[in-house]
């Protein structure tokens, strides 16, 4: 299990569980970051931070102090 | 603020629920669904804009004339993913739904509106807002473009999921709408509620949400249409290493450029014909005081900051424009590492840059800050941006103290350095008070910064109309009532005594009487009436030190330059311009802070705050020249 920041552009991954105070947890997980739902990373901002997901058919920015704290689980390429 | 000068085309009635009779419905959705274009289009240009008691969630309440049912009140809810009180728009939400919310009706029916590109995620949204059991009508919007982009759903078996009835609409395009005419006739015709028995997932809990939507997505063969192709390769150039910050900066060097060079001669023509128009009617009431009040006091005084309108309008448009077309979020995507330095988000640049030209429209549009902390703390740095109504009293203090000197050829001279600092100042100030707020008042624990990237989309022509008129409209309003009252004080305090001249008035008293205190900071009592009456605007010194000087600035500023010099020594003169770029000289600015945040502490503290600092600045500037030279 790694954290959502960890993982590389261009990869898939599982979001497992969210490590975050309810109230942001709520938020995230009503934005699509539920346990089961697949992630995709697509593109840093030209800054390096914050990175755009890909999560149910839209994009999503976060900071790396936020995907931190989002477990996933890494997919091999293709599945 | 009395609502006095305010023209209502909306009357909303407050009435007490009747069973089955449909008088007020609620539009609900999710941030993105187009549920602002759709309220447009459903209430036309029939909508009343305030704020909701004691919270800084704006309401918006219509007439359902769109649809040919102008006797139906339509309220437009703030855009929630969820009924989850934490956020401030949803406690609102919640609030109006239950018919809680002093002031706003409470609805007897509910348009969900949800994006049907991206249904199986706004489908969450339609649990808490169906256990409500208000009559309810789903409106899958933007659906001719789901479709072209290879997306369907089975209506009828959502339907029929969801036990309330659905339909396909397009807000932007205007079709598919009859089917809410529909809905209401035939809810008012008091038919039972069809008793298909639903099943809801778990209240407040987002997984069961989840799978509940999931659940009725499958079952309803959804399929999300292909993400548009064009968006992420558009985003692949827009969010480049090196060439998305070169178009961002491109971008904003363009924005500035027309407002400044269309939207300056538009003001300056605009001013000049409000001028023109008053001295027409000045002759037809003949001299009097009756004739200074209307003209010199109320019609100047007001006209000095409707000459603002033409270049607020267009920074609107621009920023309709960017958001709109979805660019405003990669701005703040692109922007959000430098402003996170300061203590604040992406979302808080573009805002910030447009108070370059305008406070007002800035601030305005700080709504896309969805943190109220960041937000507040936003408003009330930007008036510290160098605004376009700083540039005549920069221009004429410049022209009349610092000498044309070369510093790197002709290009780059000891003026423009000047100026130069002067914004640099400006900026510095912004920053600091952003950091020294962000780490007191308006200390934020955990905030994430989430920014959602909606698709590329072409903005309509009719939407950003709309928006351009709407807030026009309540900048008239809101800043027009506040300016009103304070040019009528203002010329009552320049005028009485009667039959006297500016020198001897009440201002020019306490002109004289504050001139101990602005001594030190190289300012005469002249100065001293400049910087009470320019309270309303800040570029309204320049023509009351005319006034007083009795040189026409217009005409003569060479007169008035030459007497400024020699009245003035060049620690006072950059004193003055130092203050300038400091002190809150400006009733509308004000007007709008007490709007978005809905109260009159925040600008009473920005007030306090900017003055103190402003008057400390130019005392430290002056004694800095004094000594200096």
């Amino acid at each position: 299990m790694n954290a959502l920041s960890e993982l590389g552009i261009g990869k898939w991954a599982v979001v497992e569980s969210l490590d975050l105070p309810d109230e942001i947890g709520h938020h995230l997980m009503h934005m699509g970051f539920v346990p089961d739902a697949k992630v995709l990373v697509i593109r840093r901002a030209p800054a390096g931070d914050p990175t755009v997901y890909a999560i149910d058919g839209f994009e999503i920015a976060l900071r790396r102090e936020t995907a931190r704290s989002i477990r996933v689980r890494a997919l091999e390429e293709g599945s | 603020m009395s609502s006095c000068c305010t023209t209502e085309t909306v009357d909303i009635r407050i009435e007490p629920r009747v069973p089955g009779k449909i008088r007020t419905v609620a539009l609900v959705g999710p941030p993105n669904s187009g549920k602002s274009t759709l309220f447009n289009r459903l209430t036309g240009l029939r909508q009343k804009v305030a704020n909701y008691p004691g919270v800084t969630v704006e309401q918006r309440i219509g007439k359902l004339s769109g649809i040919g049912r102008s006797e139906l009140t339509l309220i437009d809810l703030p855009g929630i993913y969820s009924l989850n009180t934490y956020s401030e728009d949803a406690r609102v939400a919640v609030e109006v739904l239950h018919g809680e919310m002093p002031g706003t009706p409470a609805p007897d029916a509910v348009l969900l509106v949800l994006d049907s590109m991206q249904l199986r995620r706004q489908l969450m949204l339609a649990a808490p807002i169906l256990a409500l059991n208000l009559p309810t009508l789903v409106l899958l919007n933007m659906s001719d473009l789901m479709e072209t982009r290879g997306g369907e759903v089975d209506t009828l078996a959502l339907a029929q999921e969801l036990g309330v009835p659905v339909a396909k609409i397009s807000g932007s395009r205007g079709t598919g709408l009859d089917a809410i005419a529909h809905f209401l006739d035939r809810k008012n015709e008091d038919r039972p509620r069809s008793s298909a028995k639903l099943e809801l997932p778990v209240m407040g809990n987002p997984r069961s949400y989840r799978q509940w939507a999931t659940g009725i997505s499958t079952r309803t063969k959804y399929k999300a249409p292909l993400s548009s192709e064009w968006t992420r390769k558009l985003d692949k150039l827009l969010l480049h290493r090196v060439f998305g910050p070169l178009l961002f900066l491109a971008v904003v060097i363009a924005v500035f450029q027309v407002v400044f060079s269309i939207g300056q001669p538009l003001s300056d023509g605009f001013g000049n014909v409000l001028n023109a128009a008053g001295d027409k009617i000045g002759t037809f009431l003949g001299h009097g005081w009756i004739e200074s009040l209307l003209i010199d006091g109320i019609w100047k005084g007001v006209a000095s900051v409707l000459v603002f309108l033409p270049q607020i309008l267009l920074l609107f448009l621009f920023i309709g424009v960017l958001e709109d077309s979805g660019y405003l979020a990669r701005a703040a995507l692109i922007a959000d590492r430098v402003m996170r330095s300061i203590g604040l988000n992406g979302k808080a640049f573009i805002p910030l840059l447009s108070a370059y030209a305008c406070a007002v429209p800035a601030i305005m549009a700080t709504r896309t800050i969805e943190n109220k902390r960041d937000r507040f703390a936003t408003i009330l740095v930007t008036p510290f941006m160098t605004c376009s109504a700083r540039l005549p009293i920069y221009f004429l203090m410049i022209a009349a103290f610092i000498p044309n000197r070369p510093i790197l050829g002709d290009v780059f001279g000891l003026r423009a350095a000047v100026m130069l600092s002067l914004y640099v100042l400006g900026f510095l100030a912004a920053l600091g008070t952003a950091r020294l707020l962000k780490s007191s008042i308006l200390k934020t624990a955990s905030a994430p910064f989430i920014l959602e990237l909606p698709q590329y989309r072409l903005p309509t022509l009719r939407s950003l109309g709309l928006r351009v008129f709407d807030r026009g409209k309540v900048f008239l309003q809101q800043a027009g009532t506040v300016i009103l009252c304070v040019t009528l004080v203002l010329w009552i305090l320049s005028h009485v005594p009667f039959h006297t001249s500016l020198p001897e008035s009440i201002i020019g008293r306490i002109g004289h009487l504050i001139e101990p205190v602005i001594q030190p900071l190289g300012f005469n009592w002249k100065i001293g009436i400049g910087l009470l009456s320019s309270i309303v605007a800040r570029e309204v010194i320049v023509g009351t030190l005319g006034t007083l000087y009795g040189a026409d600035p217009a005409t003569q500023s060479l007169h008035l330059q030459a007497a400024l010099r020699h009245d003035l020594t060049l620690g006072g003169a950059m004193a003055l311009v130092v203050f300038f770029a400091f002190a809150m000289q400006c009733t509308s600015t004000l007007a709008i802070v007490r709007r978005e945040t809905n109260s009159w502490k925040w600008p009473a503290l920005q007030f306090a705050y900017m003055s103190v600092l402003a008057y400390l600045a130019a005392l430290a500037t002056n004694q800095l020249f004094t000594h200096l030279f």
